[in-house]
Parts: C-alpha cells; structure tokens; sequence
C-alpha cells in the first residue's frame, strides 16, 4: 500500500488514535492497513455501535472511522450517541450507502465527515487532515 | 424484474470489482432464473427492503473466492481463512451499498440489511414476480456471480398509480 507523509497530532507529535467501528473483519483490517499507512495508531475496534460507544469511552480516540449498516445498534444512532457523551468527538462515517438522506443524517447527529465504500486511501487521508484540521501535524518527506 | 432496477447493480459490481481487483470487469452472461437458487461456492446475501423488496447474492466458486479475497486482502489468504467468506460479504454489501445509493438518488427509498453468509445450498425459488437475474461477470481472478431478485413493494406502486391518476385528470 502507498505510504502517506505521517499525520500526526500537533500537540504532542504522537501518532493519530483510531477507533474502527465495522461489522466487517475485512472491512476493519482494511482500515487499519490505511491508517498504518498514515502513520496513524490502532486505539480500538468494534463490531457494532453499542460495543463502539464503550471501546470510546475506554480508548477516548482522537479519530473514530463507522460504518453504518450494522447488526444491532447502527452507526449513525452510535456516533449520535457518542458526540453526545462528547462534543469534541470526531466521527467520520464510512458506508457503501452514500446517498444524500443518509449522508445529511449522520451529519446532522453529529458526525463530522463521510466516506463513502469503497474507501480510497488518498480520499480517507485527505479527509482525516481536515477533520483534524489544526490539530494535525504532517510531516515532511524527510520524516520530521 | 425492470432493467432500471438491474442497471444500478451492475453499475455498482463493475466499480467496486474494478477498484478492488484492479482490472477490467465483463459482463459474461446474464439469464432469468426461476428455480430454485443453487449456491456456487461462497455466496453472500443482502436483504433490501423498503420501496423495492428483496435480495442480492454474490456467489463465487472456492477457488475464485479465495484469488478474490487475497487481491483484495493484499496478500496470499489461505482457502480457510475466514476473510475469504468476509471478503465476499463487504463485497456483497458494498455492491448493494453502492447501487442504493444510485438508486435513492432517483427516488426509491429503501434500506439495506448487513449481508449474512449464504450457506444452504439452495435458495428459496424465484416466484412470477421474484424472478431472479443471474449476472456472470467475468474478471482477471475468475467469474463472479450475482443473483438478484428484486421486485415494487405493492404500497409504492399503488402511490406511483394513484399519482399518475392524478396527473391524468
């Protein structure tokens, strides 16, 4: 997989926390391949919103990637639920179901950016640098 | 079945398939089915319900699957492994995904259930209306099958006809 220049946080120059939410295994592994691609760090997984919003709790993420069709609690009802508990959460919405009701929903509930399947790593990078905005840090080609 | 409902699903496995495998995709054959469905290897079903009711299967023999899954993948995956069967699932779910939302753009509103692995070796048989479209397409690791079988939910049509009565008086 192509290497992105590393997206870290400003604060503290650590690497970006992640938290994967996916009823897919494959689904999972493969955004954890994209976010270890970013220089990003695996903070959690999980499988459907209900155990999604108590692996936040636990692992307090700086970014949460869901998907929406799932067993359950679905995503866009999880990540309502966690930006709810925490205003400053930053979820963005990743689904085969791109179409406009649903994207306007899962902003409108709280979610911050939406990607839609099958997620191109360039488009997923780009969009994790703005959701971050000033909180991000990236690092030259030499690796600073 | 009416081809703008088929038109989408097409549309849909030819670019995920594209972009997951990475080359070009044909469709090989396409056949009306109405006995009952019989599984190829691993298959992978989505439920749609909503204005349009019914279901998807994405079916690919052992073998395929597994060249399938380790394109995606990235790497070599064994015939056991279970990304295989997980492979063929979030293919199912981001073809149907993908052609929902083409199809809601236009209209139809509906709601996608996760996909289950289809593990019988039949499925239910296809009725008057439920006629399935079996889609061959052909691609670089072998030949995926898609198997829909989609039909108006009655309520959506008797709304279409009593707007259309409407417009004509």
């Amino acid at each position: 997989m192509e290497q992105f220049a590393a997206v870290r946080r400003s604060k503290d120059g650590q690497p970006v926390r992640y938290l994967i939410v996916d009823d897919s295994v494959f689904a999972r592994k493969n955004l954890a391949r994209m976010i270890e691609s970013f220089g990003g760090q695996l903070a959690g997984e999980a499988g459907e919103g209900l155990t999604a919003i108590a692996e936040y709790e636990r692992t307090k993420p700086d970014i949460v990637l869901m998907d929406i069709t799932m067993p359950q609690m679905e995503g866009i009802e999880a990540a309502e639920k966690i930006v709810k508990q925490h205003p400053e959460a930053r979820v963005v919405m990743v689904s085969s179901v791109g179409y406009q009701e649903n994207i306007v929903a899962a902003l409108q509930r709280g979610a911050r950016h939406f990607v839609q399947k099958p997620v191109k790593p360039e488009v997923l990078y780009e969009v994790i640098k703005y959701v971050l905005g000033d909180d991000a840090l990236v690092a030259n080609a030499a690796g600073a | 079945m009416k081809m703008e409902l088929i038109q989408p699903f097409i549309n849909a496995a030819d670019a995920v398939l594209a972009d997951g495998l990475k080359g070009p995709i044909s469709i090989a054959s396409l056949t009306m089915e109405e006995e009952a469905y019989r599984r190829k290897g691993v298959a992978a079903l989505v439920w749609v319900t909503g204005d349009i009711e019914g279901r998807m299967v994405i079916d690919l023999d052992p073998e395929t699957a597994v060249r399938v899954a380790s394109q995606f993948a990235g790497e070599e995956l064994p015939s056991s492994d279970v990304l295989v069967k997980e492979t063929v699932c979030e293919l199912a779910n981001q073809v149907v995904g993908n052609a929902i939302t083409s199809l809601n753009d236009q209209g139809f509103h509906f709601r996608t259930h996760p996909p289950v692995l289809h593990t019988s070796e039949h499925g239910s048989k296809g009725s008057e209306d439920t006629e399935a479209l079996v889609i061959c397409l052909e691609t670089t690791s072998g030949d995926v099958y898609m198997n829909i079988a989609l039909r108006y939910k009655q309520a959506f049509l008797q709304g279409h006809s009593a707007a259309a009565g409407r417009q004509a008086g």
